[in-house]
């Protein structure tokens, strides 16, 4: 409840009316889940952009993996992250005992969630890409008919970069690509067929 | 509310909509007319409901498209992050230049953007202290400013003028004839292109305007806005006058966004309006005609 009305209220206004969101290819993208939408990530406004093209109703089911060291660094940020962002939180160096790392996206792919990965790892420098890691690749060798969704998105590095506070307007762009599916590959070779295909998107769009 | 004059207006243009609508679906059923035809009802919806029932939506109205056409432009131009916060500031000028227009401050109105923003920006700059590349960004940032604000704004000043001369028709009227003509003229240059186009008029920026086009338009806007005088205080060679200033600056405007376009790369501004493209390539010819059309009329009756 708290998540809806925070989109509803603060974030979709925000995003969709002050900004500004163009969708091209909308019609690739997955109307349900399970499904892994894999974005090039250069600013917080990214996970926002991405929760908000799709249908308020489905607002739960919306799930980005998030890192635990930054947003659950201490225990109010960490309430806000659970509980108004629905994150699921990604330890960035695990430890032996506390299981698999990815266990909390497997589980929400097994419920049926829209699962929001950036494969860079970080935001890094504003509207650059840096290399890929091999998270994504891991997930989908385990779930093989869960589409991966490639999706390019242009202007958000403009409107809030990384360790800038204020935001201002531009219109976002997002493209979306064809789904990708594992096939009899390894984790590298999925890995660089993703990064070629957002790198594609990224070609199209100037 | 809606007076006599204007109401026969919008109800011509009602009028004309449904005929060209039922035109373009049964004998030019092309994607791109239908997309056009759908989104000029869009457009001349929210302008009635926006600018001719109330002088203060009115503000609201024009200054949502100044914001709207100048985040389109933004968006456009390269930009750097040091670049932002000069930006940022130029979004905020949209409102006092709304709101000097709203209260009728005159001197500040026409001052607001021209000489204290021009003052103003390139300061910004200094205090962010990024040297390279100052002049490109103010220059950049000071035209979107001009084109889209204040070039806009005339609009929304024009409309709070009180009746002039004989009749009793005031700044609600003088609007909505001059966004008529100016528009009729982008349709009629396309139209009369379109049936009787040879020559090509600038063929490296609009390939497709055509010496036909321009000229069939103006012939047509000089009378159109003969006949639509009831709209304004105009004595029958003021208003063919006006039309003549319309159809050449809104054909200048038409082109000047067709430059930028150009010098970017881009076939269209944006893709809020389907079958036009953006906010800018609809607001083109209106950042030309309306400062000019303002004057005009405030020097002859104001």
């Amino acid at each position: 409840m708290l998540k809806k009305i925070f989109f509803a209220l603060l974030v979709r206004p925000l995003v969709l009316m002050v900004s500004g969101v163009h969708v091209i290819g909308k019609e690739k993208l997955p109307l349900e889940g399970p499904c892994i939408i894999a974005a090039n990530h250069n600013s917080h406004l990214d996970t926002m952009v991405l929760m908000s093209i799709f249908p308020l109703k489905n607002i739960n089911s919306i799930r980005p993996v998030a890192a635990a060291d930054y947003f659950m660094k201490n225990k109010y940020f960490a309430w806000f992250s659970l509980n108004v962002l629905g994150i699921i939180p990604l330890k960035r160096r695990p430890s032996k005992e506390e299981g698999h790392p990815l266990l909390g996206v497997q589980n929400a792919l097994k419920d049926g969630d829209i699962v929001i990965v950036f494969p860079e790892g970080s935001r890094g420098v504003p509207e650059e890409m840096s290399t890929f890691k091999t998270g994504i690749a891991h997930l989908s060798k385990e779930f093989p008919s869960v589409p991966v969704v490639p999706v390019y998105i242009h202007g958000a590095g403009k409107a809030l970069p990384k360790g800038e506070g204020l935001f201002v307007p531009f219109i976002i762009d997002v493209h979306v690509g064809e789904s990708l599916f594992y096939k009899d590959e390894d984790n590298k070779a999925f890995t660089e067929r993703l990064e070629k295909s957002i790198k594609a998107l990224e070609k199209n769009s100037n | 509310m809606i007076s006599h004059e204007a109401g026969w207006v919008l109800g011509f243009v009602l009028l004309t909509l449904v005929f060209s609508t039922a035109l373009i679906y049964s004998k030019f059923p092309t994607q791109e007319l239908k997309d056009r035809i759908n989104s000029w009802w869009i457009i001349i919806a929210f302008f009635t409901l926006g600018a001719m029932l109330n002088t203060t939506m009115a503000m609201f109205f024009f200054g949502l498209l100044s914001y709207l056409a100048l985040k389109e432009y933004f968006s456009l131009i390269p930009s750097r992050q040091t670049d932002r916060r000069v930006m940022f500031y130029a979004y905020l000028a949209i409102v006092p230049q709304y709101y000097f227009a709203g209260i009728e401050w005159y001197g500040m109105f026409i001052i607001w953007i021209p000489v204290l923003m021009f003052l103003i920006l390139p300061f910004r700059q200094v205090l962010i202290g990024e040297t390279q590349g100052f002049l490109e960004n103010t220059s950049r940032v000071q035209w979107g400013l001009m084109m889209f604000v204040f070039g806009l704004s005339h609009l929304a000043y024009m409309i709070t003028l009180l009746p002039a001369g004989s009749n009793s028709v005031g700044g609600t009227e003088l609007v909505l004839y001059l966004v008529l003509l100016t528009e009729l003229n982008d349709v009629l240059q396309y139209v009369w292109g379109k049936s009787i186009g040879k020559r090509k008029i600038i063929p490296k920026v609009s390939p497709n305007k055509t010496v036909e086009g321009f000229l069939g338009a103006f012939v047509s806007i000089s009378i159109l806005a003969v006949l639509f005088s009831f709209l304004t205080p105009f004595t029958w060679y003021e208003a063919l006058i006006a039309g003549m200033i319309i159809s050449w600056a809104g054909f200048i405007g038409d082109v000047v966004v067709s430059m930028i376009k150009r010098d970017i790369g881009v076939k269209d501004s944006g893709n809020m309006l389907p079958g036009h493209g953006g906010i800018l390539d609809r607001v083109d010819s209106l950042i030309y005609t309306a400062p000019l059309f303002f004057h005009y009329v405030y020097y002859l009756y104001y």
